[in-house]
C-alpha cells in the first residue's frame, strides 16, 4: 500500500534494566523514503530502532504512528501498518518458505477466518517480487544466508505494511548480496511507496542508499538530512571517532568516507 | 497491492499448488492417525471377544434387544479413557514444547505432572482419601508446580529457558517429595499410592469420563486459539511481536491452556509417562513442515496410550503393569532414537 504514514519519535527515552540507552530523542522519518540510521558500535541505533518497532518499551516519551502511540494502540492495528524484520530472526525447524511468507499474512487473519484470495495473492506477490517463487517449496533450513534474507523480506512484504524496520539487514552476507538485499528494499520503496527505515554499520553503503541519513551518537541524533548534507569529515570525527576524507562516490556521486585514521581523543 | 487484482497469475497458482500440496499431507496423516485410534480401540474393546457376542453388544447398544457382552463393558470406557487422556497428554506436551521452544519442556520433564504426583500421593498417603479427591489433589498439585515454576523464573518476562531450568528443579523436589512419603508409609498403602503414580487407566466409571470429557470440551477450543498464536510465536518474540502478537501475555494464555491439559489427564490417569514428552515429537516427524502440528500431536497421544495399554493388559497378563511403566520403557529409548537421528539429519547438511 503506498499510503504514506507518519512515524515520529517524542521525547523518547529508552534503555535497558535502567540503564538508559537513548536520551529524549526527537526523530521525524520522511514518510515515503529510506531513512537508514547509523553510528558506532553502542550508539543506541538498534535499540532506537527496536524502540520505533515497539519491541522496547519507552522509559519516557513516546513513538507516534500517525499520531498516535504504537504502544498503547492495539497491536494487531499497528502490525497492518508498521513491519519489522530483527536481526537475527528465528525460522521453526523443517519450515517451508511459502509456510514462513504466509505467516506474514497473520496481522490480516483471525484465526476463525484463516486464509482469503487476498492473502494468497499477497503471499505470490511477495515471493515473486523478492525472487523467492523458486524456493517456495524448500525448507529455510536449506538456503543460504542470501537467500534466507531475501525470503524474511518476502515475509515482510506479505505482512504488506506502508512503513517497514529492518535492523541491520545486510549482516552476514558478503557485499554482492548486501547490495543485492539493499537495491530490493530501494525498488521497493520505489514501486510500493514503502517508508523504509533501517540501521546499517556500513557508513558507504548507507550514504549511497539512504534519502535521509540519521546519525547518532551517544543515544542522540547527531545531525539528519541527506547524505551530502550529513556526510562531512567533522561529523565522521565526531560520530565514530575517526579521522577521514570525505569524496564523491564514483559510481553514485553520492558522499564516500575514505578512513584516515582513529582520531586523537580530545 | 500490484498482484491483488490478478488471482489467476501464474505465481498465485504455484502458491495456490503448494499450499493445497501441504494441506493435502496434512489431512492423509491425520486420517491415517484416525484410522489406527479406531483400530486401537476396537482390537482393545474385542480381545478375544467372539464374533456373535460383540455383535449382541452392539445391538444392545443400539437399542435392538440382545445380551451385553462383560468384557466389551468392561473394557468399552478403558478404551475410551485412554483416547482423552492420550489426546490432553499430547496437547499439553505439544503446546509446551513449541511455546518454549525447547523439546525438553513437558509437563512430564518440567514437574508440573511431578506436582500432581506429589498432590496425589500425599492424598492417598496422608490423608488416606480416595477416587476423585486424589484427583481433585493431583490437579491442584500440578496448578501450584506450575504458579511456582512462573513466580520463580520470571523476569519482568517469560523466559523459555529460565522456565524449564526452574521447572526441571522444581521436579526434583516433588521426586523427593515423593520419596518421602513412601519411606514414612505403611506398604500396602504404598503399593495403591505406586499404582495411581506411575500411570494407569484402570476400570474407569462413565461419570470420571464424563467430567474429563467436559474439560476437555472446553479445554480444546483454547487450544484451538492458542495454536493460532503459536503460528506468529514461532518465528521467535521480535517476529511475532511485529505481527501483532503481545508475546508475554500469548505465552501465558498457551502455558495454561497446556498446564489444564496435564492437570486434568494426570487427575484421572496419573501421570502417564513420557506421553507429553514423546507425542508431539513423532507428530513432527510425520510431518515436519506443519508447524505446531497440534491436531497430530493430539492423535499420536491417544495411540500411545491405546498401544501401551493394550500390551500392559493382553501381552503382560497377570503381571498387572501399570500402562506408565509400558510407555516409559517404550518412550524413553525412542526419544533417544529420535534425538540421534534428528541431529545426524540436521549435521549432514
Amino acid at each position: 500500500m503506498s499510503s504514506k504514514h507518519d512515524l515520529r519519535a517524542d521525547q523518547l527515552s529508552l534503555g535497558y534494566d535502567g540503564a538508559p540507552v537513548v536520551r529524549d530523542l526527537d526523530l521525524r522519518i520522511p514518510a515515503g523514503q529510506v531513512t537508514v540510521i547509523v553510528g558506532a558500535n553502542g550508539c543506541g541505533k538498534s535499540t532506537l530502532l527496536r524502540g520505533m518497532a515497539r519491541l522496547l518499551r519507552p522509559v519516557s516519551g513516546q513513538v507516534l504512528l500517525d499520531g498516535q502511540s504504537v504502544h498503547t494502540r492495539p497491536a494487531r492495528q499497528v502490525a497492518q501498518l508498521l513491519g519489522i524484520l530483527p536481526q537475527t530472526p528465528v525460522a521453526p525447524e523443517s519450515i517451508t518458505v511459502a509456510d514462513l511468507v504466509a505467516r506474514g499474512r497473520y496481522p490480516h487473519q483471525r484465526w476463525f477466518r484463516q486464509w482469503t484470495p487476498a492473502d494468497e495473492a499477497a503471499v505470490a506477490a511477495a515471493l515473486l517480487r523478492t525472487d523467492t517463487l523458486d524456493l517456495a517449496d524448500r525448507e529455510v533450513d536449506s538456503l543460504s544466508g542470501g537467500q534466507r534474507q531475501r525470503v524474511w523480506i518476502a515475509m515482510a512484504l506479505a505482512q504488506d505494511t506502508g512503513v517497514l524496520l529492518l535492523d541491520e539487514p545486510t549482516t552476514f552476507l558478503d557485499v554482492a548480496h548486501q547490495l543485492d538485499v539493499l537495491d530490493l528494499l530501494r525498488s521497493l520503496n520505489a514501486e510500493r511507496g514503502t517508508t523504509v527505515v533501517m540501521v546499517l554499520h556500513d557508513l558507504n553503503l548507507a550514504a549511497r542508499y539512504a534519502d535521509h541519513l540519521v546519525v547518532m551518537h551517544a543515544g542522540r541524533v547527531q545531525a539528519t538530512g541527506t547524505p551530502a548534507e550529513v556526510v562531512t569529515p567533522a561529523v565522521v570525527q565526531e560520530a565514530f571517532a575517526l579521522t577521514a576524507h570525505v569524496m564523491d562516490d564514483p559510481v553514485t556521486g553520492t558522499p564516500m568516507v575514505v578512513p584516515v585514521g582513529r582520531a586523537p581523543q580530545p | 497491492m500490484s498482484a491483488g487484482s490478478d488471482v489467476a497469475a501464474p505465481w498465485v497458482a504455484q502458491v495456490t499448488g503448494l499450499r493445497a500440496g501441504a494441506a493435502r499431507r496434512y489431512r492423509v496423516v491425520v486420517l491415517l492417525l484416525v484410522a489406527v485410534v479406531l483400530l486401537l480401540v476396537a482390537v482393545t474393546v474385542l480381545w478375544d471377544v467372539a464374533p456373535a457376542e460383540a455383535v449382541a453388544h452392539l445391538q444392545h447398544l443400539l437399542g435392538l434387544g440382545g445380551d451385553r457382552s462383560f468384557a466389551v463393558r468392561l473394557r468399552l470406557p478403558r478404551a475410551v479413557l485412554s483416547v482423552a487422556v492420550g489426546v490432553a497428554f499430547g496437547l499439553a506436551g505439544a503446546l509446551f514444547q513449541v511455546v518454549l521452544r525447547n523439546p525438553l519442556a513437558s509437563p512430564d520433564i518440567i514437574g508440573v505432572t511431578g506436582g500432581a504426583s506429589l498432590a496425589g500421593a500425599g492424598a492417598i498417603l496422608l490423608a488416606g482419601l480416595t477416587g476423585a479427591w486424589v484427583s481433585l489433589a493431583a490437579f491442584g498439585g500440578a496448578a501450584v508446580v506450575a504458579a511456582a515454576i512462573l513466580l520463580l523464573s520470571w523476569s519482568g518476562e517469560l523466559s523459555g529457558y529460565r522456565f524449564v531450568l526452574v521447572g526441571v528443579g522444581l521436579a526434583f523436589v516433588c521426586q523427593s517429595g515423593i520419596g518421602y512419603l513412601i519411606t514414612r508409609s505403611q506398604v500396602d498403602d504404598v503399593r495403591s499410592a505406586l499404582v495411581w503414580m506411575v500411570g494407569s487407566i484402570g476400570t474407569p466409571t462413565w461419570g470420571t469420563i464424563g467430567i474429563l470429557a467436559a474439560c476437555l470440551l472446553l479445554l480444546l477450543p483454547l487450544t484451538g486459539y492458542a495454536g493460532w498464536r503459536l503460528r506468529a510465536m514461532q518465528l521467535g518474540d521480535e517476529t511475532a511481536a511485529g505481527l501483532g502478537v503481545r508475546v508475554t501475555r500469548s505465552r501465558l494464555l498457551v502455558l495454561l491452556v497446556g498446564v489444564a491439559l496435564a492437570a486434568v489427564a494426570t487427575a484421572v490417569a496419573g501421570p502417564v509417562a513420557f506421553v507429553a514428552f514423546m507425542s508431539a515429537p513423532i507428530a513432527r516427524r510425520l510431518l515436519p513442515a506443519a508447524g505446531a502440528a497440534l491436531l497430530p500431536a493430539a492423535l499420536v497421544g491417544a495411540v500411545v496410550v491405546l498401544a501401551a495399554e493394550l500390551v500392559a493388559e493382553q501381552l503382560l497378563t497377570g503381571l498387572e503393569v501399570p500402562v506408565g511403566i509400558v510407555t516409559g520403557v517404550v518412550g524413553a529409548p525412542y526419544l533417544l532414537w529420535l534425538l540421534a537421528t534428528g541431529t545426524s539429519r540436521r549435521t549432514s547438511r
